[in-house]
């Protein structure tokens, strides 16, 4: 059953009609009801079609959390083979927030690594949420220096509300495992190619996003702190999350257009979750698409071409927000 | 309750403490209460003479106190894009940045400089908490940059002191972005083989933490500075629980081993004077307070 967002609602009543419908006829013979709810299904999509040609900031946060979006999980069994999963961070424990390993994608061996949300209550509260704790940070550091050592490109998956804020992580160096592990993405003499494939919450989503490429799924949202943790500080009211979202910028159209990330990767209508195996197909293109960009570049290029994509944030004009693209701006944006 | 002790004793009160102490001249320690005379808190370093407490102290009071003879040369930071998301919320961006300008006669959050320390040529940067929270956006990842890139050139350390309720949100994702930016500075300076050396004060938190003030060759704290990446009150309400005395304390941490040293504002320039002339392989220094260099530190400011 699909699970629909508060803004979906007039569109969960015309899809239950429909479904209503067809339940009716299968449980009856000779009664005709395919027209009719072709009909309704027409309804639906059109409304679909309309509720996401311009979906508000706030409502890009909805959709980025939703519960149904394939997760870092899904995406590793869809594009990847041979995913062999690796643990620890060799001085604690395991983080099952950051779940990552060696793995073959299109044949070639790479480390991948990312945060899983779950997908269930017990899953969920296994992998913490997507939480990451110090340990999960260290892992991917670990992994990373492998994915150096034996020259293999490193691709991750950024799914996260932000780091734990616990009282044992913060005891083990949350802040310091973070710093680490951002370090870490900086100095790799391997490609770096990460897709904030949900949520980007704040330094959580940079310490395994510093990469040579980034990209951002159309409707996932990449911020330095969540609209309601916003919207508490400054409007003094979580309520007002929906402003927030608006002034933070923080949806993938809006980071293309800052020079923040490299392309928006299109999903299918309606969002990842209703179709997650097109969402995935699209991931893995654009996945693809960056390696090649990267081929050829020797250890020194990589490094060095990470940097200066990061030292030019911020140095450069940027453009008039009149000038951000629509909302429905899919297109990858050319790089020299 | 009644017309005297509601309006009477606290009008009496305030024409009385207006007398006693007008503003500038005393200050009150927020930790004990004591009064403090602005004279003897100006020699102690905004430290509290009768308890030890640790107050703020801006930039450049702290880089008179540090470099010999109070001579330092401010190293230009360039300017970045102001307000770049025509951000909004209760105030315009650009009315809080003046605001903080006004109030503090700084142009940013953060001070870089050169100048000696014991004779010892280094770069230091100091962030400003009056200043917005001393938060972390473009400005500031651009102020870490100079620094780290006039070490590099000049061939000297880098002495950082840390202070900020974290990245600036009117800055959004661009701020979060000096995270890692701030991060390829520091790696410029390990790559020159320069010490970085980290001062963390009250408070540091959030993104700063999280990126170039735990990346340093030698990470110190002053006394019950806070620092952390998530503050005690959202972890209080996420795992709704009491946390233990002095959580996130400088001392905390560095029982916890994420510091190596804990050191009162009063020794920590005669400490990085010893740690930086070591790490540089320089012979020990004439401790003491020394005057300023017969030439002035940095008589041509780069760039």
């Amino acid at each position: 059953m699909h699970s629909y967002l508060d803004f979906e609602k007039p569109l969960a009543e015309i899809e239950g009609k429909a479904e209503e419908l067809r339940a009716l006829a299968r449980g009856e013979d000779g009664i005709e009801v395919e027209r009719e709810a072709e009909a309704l299904d027409q309804k639906a999509r059109a409304l679909l079609a309309s509720l996401y040609k311009d979906l508000s900031p706030w409502r890009k946060c909805q959709v980025a959390r939703h519960p149904a979006r394939p997760h870092c999980k899904d995406y590793i069994s869809a594009l990847f083979t041979e995913f062999t999963p690796l643990a620890g961070d060799r001085g604690f424990s395991d983080d099952a927030a950051v779940m990552g390993g060696l793995a073959r994608f299109n044949d070639r061996p790479v480390v991948v690594l990312g945060h899983e949300k779950g997908h269930d209550t017990a899953s969920r509260l296994d992998r913490n949420f997507g939480m990451a704790r110090p340990e999960g940070y260290r892992k991917a550091v670990r992994l990373m220096d492998m994915a150096d050592r034996f020259g293999l490109p490193v691709v991750t998956l950024v799914d996260t509300p932000g780091a734990y804020p616990g009282k044992g992580a913060e005891e083990r160096g949350q802040s310091e495992a973070i710093a680490r592990a951002t370090e870490k993405c900086l100095s790799i003499g391997v490609p770096l190619v990460s897709v904030v494939i949900g949520e980007g919450g704040s330094g959580g989503a940079v310490g395994i996003a510093a990469g040579n490429r980034v990209a951002m799924l159309e409707h996932s949202v990449y911020s330095v702190i969540s609209p309601e943790g916003c919207a508490s500080i400054l409007w003094k009211d979580a309520g007002k999350m929906r402003e927030a979202a608006e002034a933070l910028r923080l949806t993938a159209q809006d980071l293309l257009t800052l020079g923040v990330v490299d392309r928006v990767i299109p999903e299918p209508m309606g969002g990842a979750q209703r179709d997650p195996a097109a969402a995935m197909a699209n991931v893995g293109t654009a996945i693809q698409a960056m390696l090649d960009e990267l081929s050829g570049q020797d250890r020194k290029a990589l490094v060095a071409g990470r940097r200066k994509k990061f030292l030019e944030m911020g140095r450069n004009a940027l453009p008039e927000p009149s000038s951000f693209i629509p909302a429905h701006f899919t297109q990858g944006r050319d790089r020299g | 309750m009644n017309w005297i002790s509601n309006y009477v004793r606290p009008k009496i009160n305030s024409l009385f403490s207006r007398r006693e102490m007008p503003e500038n001249l005393w200050t009150k320690c927020d930790e004990c209460g004591t009064m403090l005379f602005h004279r003897e808190l100006r020699e102690s370093l905004n430290v509290c003479t009768n308890c030890g407490h640790h107050m703020a102290i801006t930039p450049r009071d702290r880089f008179i106190a540090l470099f010999d003879g109070g001579m330092f040369a401010e190293v230009k930071v360039p300017a970045p894009v102001a307000d770049p998301l025509h951000f909004r919320d209760q105030k315009r961006y650009p009315d809080r940045m003046k605001a903080a300008q006004r109030s503090t006669h700084e142009q940013e959050a953060m001070l870089v400089a050169t100048g000696e320390i014991g004779r010892t040529p280094i770069v230091a940067a100091a962030q400003n908490f009056g200043f917005m929270a001393g938060s972390m956006g473009m400005y500031v990842g651009n102020a870490i940059i100079a620094a780290a890139e006039t070490a590099v050139k000049q061939g000297r350390p880098l002495v950082l002191f840390s202070a900020a309720g974290g990245a600036r949100m009117q800055e959004g994702i661009l701020s979060l972005m000096q995270m890692p930016r701030s991060t390829v500075a520091v790696q410029m300076l390990k790559e020159a083989g320069l010490p970085y050396i980290v001062v963390l004060t009250h408070p540091t938190t959030g993104g700063v933490t999280a990126s170039y003030a735990m990346l340093g060759d030698v990470q110190i704290a002053e006394p019950n500075a806070l620092i952390c990446f998530a503050g005690p009150r959202v972890i209080e309400q996420t795992i709704r629980e009491k946390l233990p005395e002095g959580f996130q304390r400088a001392e905390y941490l560095l029982e916890h081993g994420m510091l190596d040293r804990v050191t009162p504002r009063g020794e920590m320039r005669t400490e990085l004077i010893t740690i930086t002339r070591m790490l540089m392989g320089l012979p020990p220094a004439i401790m003491g307070e020394l005057p300023a260099p017969g030439t002035p530190a940095e008589p041509q400011a780069e760039e």
